[in-house]
């Protein structure tokens, strides 16, 4: 397949993200939707990846891996992120017992 | 490479002597003493003696002015240390996890200053953000610490996850994660190039709380418990200043032209939106918020210039503001009430603290004779150096005119008005020493700034 479909997917997908993120009230949609936004950017690194490959094997088998190392780095870090992430949502929700950030204007005043 | 091992080893150390011992006396020196240790390790890295061997593949390199940032860095973070180790142990009861986040966040400080893939970038950042997501939620019961640390971690992530779009549209144009790969040819600018730039120049601005990507800032420095605010201010604003500015002159320096005008107008509005707001607020510590906003504007000009000059400048700017600010977070931790009339009659109280906080508001305001004079002068000379961008550099003279009037209201408050309040303040000759200590090196600095010039150039000649 053509570079420009993954290109083309992945925008989407990190645009439904960045809507998402926008517009949506409830902590963990918001969660899900940053998630989003982080595997779209995996894809395109991966399909990324897997074009500079096939295009430089034949001078050097290892062309393009980096783009794939990449994406564990990026998996090892939205794991740690998100562990921290839910443990904040838990101690929202025994505090307040909601995870709406409709909630969240104690700052503003 | 020291700093980097030595900070993730004593992070480890911190955690384990929490567990070893409930005297939090001990828990504090043995991280005072890392702290100091981290700052000898990275001054023998400067020196050559390398006591861990890692092949990194050229994925980092350690150039002087990233290790002497790292001493600035370590350095104010040991006189933070200094001054409110103590009141750590009013946030909660996990008092020695609370410095071994920080030694971690020192690692994440150690990784942006050195830094030559944007891999290398996004882990620095990480690391400095996931801890500063769990200091900031570190008061537990406190429902405005539960929302600030939220708030972060959404914004933090939604930044993060623009930063690595950014960085795969790259690849994309590229074909490598390397700085020196990723500025050349860039004569023409290709759109994948110009989108990505452009999503690492958003969510870096995130990351260093620039205008209009600043609106978590003052929430979260609000929300968080006092303490931390004081370190996420200060230290981690420069690491992230210095992330910013060898992103962009290593990686995207041939590209400046296209650039600058962007971070121009950035720069211009987080001077206006920081100063106005900084106005207008009754509580002292958002109003620190406010004016860290502010000086962020200030530092963005060594971006918009790109030059050695602003270099330098961003290298003391960060010196000078953080050793003011620790101060003045340190005397406000005293403080049982933060807004203005708090500080009302502190003069006749307590005359040490008011003629230190006011050597620190004077530096901050960038009264001649002050390290903030000179950095912001340093600042504004590369600017008019640069020569493009006149309008900006009389936009910072008058929002720098501005931030006076909000700084000498604190001042006002402590020389000027007379206390309701009688309660006495307790502070220990050990802290006041300490005070007169941090405020006697701002003015040094401001009297002789070019020691700490001089010594950058002396380590990279």
């Amino acid at each position: 397949m053509k570079i420009e479909y993954y290109l083309y997917l992945a925008i989407a997908l990190f645009c439904i993200g960045v809507v998402g993120v926008l517009t949506r009230r409830n902590a963990i949609i918001i969660f899900m939707c940053i998630e989003l936004m982080l595997n779209a950017a995996n894809l395109l690194l991966v399909a990324l990846s897997k074009m500079y490959h096939a295009a430089g094997v034949a001078q050097n088998p290892m062309a393009g891996i980096d783009g794939q190392l990449f994406v564990f780095f990026i998996m090892v870090v939205a794991a740690a992120e998100v562990s921290v992430g839910l443990a904040i949502i838990v101690m929202l929700y025994r505090n307040t017992h909601s995870v709406d950030i409709n909630f969240l204007n104690r700052l503003k005043h | 490479m020291n700093a980097i091992v030595l900070s993730a080893i004593w992070g480890v150390v911190m955690m384990f002597s929490g567990l070893f011992t409930s005297n939090k006396n001990i828990v504090r020196a043995v991280a005072i003493f890392g702290m100091a240790l981290l700052f000898t390790v990275n001054l023998l890295d400067i020196y050559n003696v390398h006591l861990f061997k890692v092949n990194v593949h050229e994925m980092l390199v350690f150039e002087n002015f990233g290790l002497l940032f790292n001493a600035v860095a370590f350095g104010a973070t040991l006189v933070y240390f200094l001054l409110s180790g103590r009141d750590f142990e009013k946030v909660g009861n996990h008092f020695a996890e609370y410095f071994a986040l920080i030694f971690f966040i020192s690692c994440g400080i150690s990784l942006v200053t050195s830094y030559n893939t944007l891999l290398m970038l996004f882990l620095g950042i990480e690391i400095i953000s996931i801890p500063l997501y769990i200091l900031t939620g570190s008061d537990k019961r406190n429902l405005k610490s539960n929302e600030a640390s939220l708030k972060y971690l959404l914004m933090g992530a939604f930044s993060t996850g623009l930063m690595l779009m950014g960085i795969a549209l790259i690849y994309g144009a590229k074909g490598s994660f390397f700085l020196h790969a990723i500025s050349l040819g860039n004569e023409a600018i290709n759109p994948l190039m110009g989108a990505g730039m452009l999503l690492l120049l958003f969510s870096m601005s995130f990351k260093v709380s620039a205008a209009p990507f600043h609106f978590w800032t003052p929430d979260v420095y609000d929300g968080a418990p006092t303490v931390f605010t004081s370190y996420m201010a200060t230290v981690v604003k420069g690491a992230g200043f210095i992330a910013f500015i060898r992103l962009f002159q290593t990686g995207f320096g041939s590209m400046h032209p296209h650039w600058q005008l962007a971070v121009a107008i950035i720069t211009a509005s987080t001077l206006l939106f920081g100063n106005i707001t900084a106005v207008f607020q009754q509580s002292v510590k958002r109003m620190l918020a406010y004016s860290s906003i502010a000086q962020a504007g200030f530092m963005l000009l060594a971006i918009v210039s790109l030059s050695q000059k602003g270099n330098e400048g961003l290298f003391f700017y960060t010196a000078a503001y953080s050793l003011a600010t620790i101060g003045i977070f340190a005397v406000l931790l005293k403080m049982k009430d933060y807004t203005f009339e708090g500080f009302n009659g502190l003069a006749k109280r307590q005359p040490v603290l008011a003629a230190t906080t006011t050597i620190f508001l004077l530096s901050l305001a960038g009264i001649p004779g002050t390290a903030g004079f000179m950095g912001k002068l340093y600042m504004l000379s590369a600017a008019v150096e640069n020569g493009k961008v006149m309008w900006l550099v009389i936009l910072a003279v008058l929002c720098a005119v501005i931030s006076v009037y909000y700084y000498f209201r604190v001042i006002q408050a402590m020389y000027l008005r007379e206390s309701q309040d009688a309660t006495e303040i307790e502070v220990s000759p050990v802290f006041k020493g300490l005070l007169i200590a941090t405020a006697v090196g701002i003015i040094l600095l401001g009297l002789f700034p070019q020691w700490l010039i001089d010594t950058l150039y002396f380590f990279t000649i």
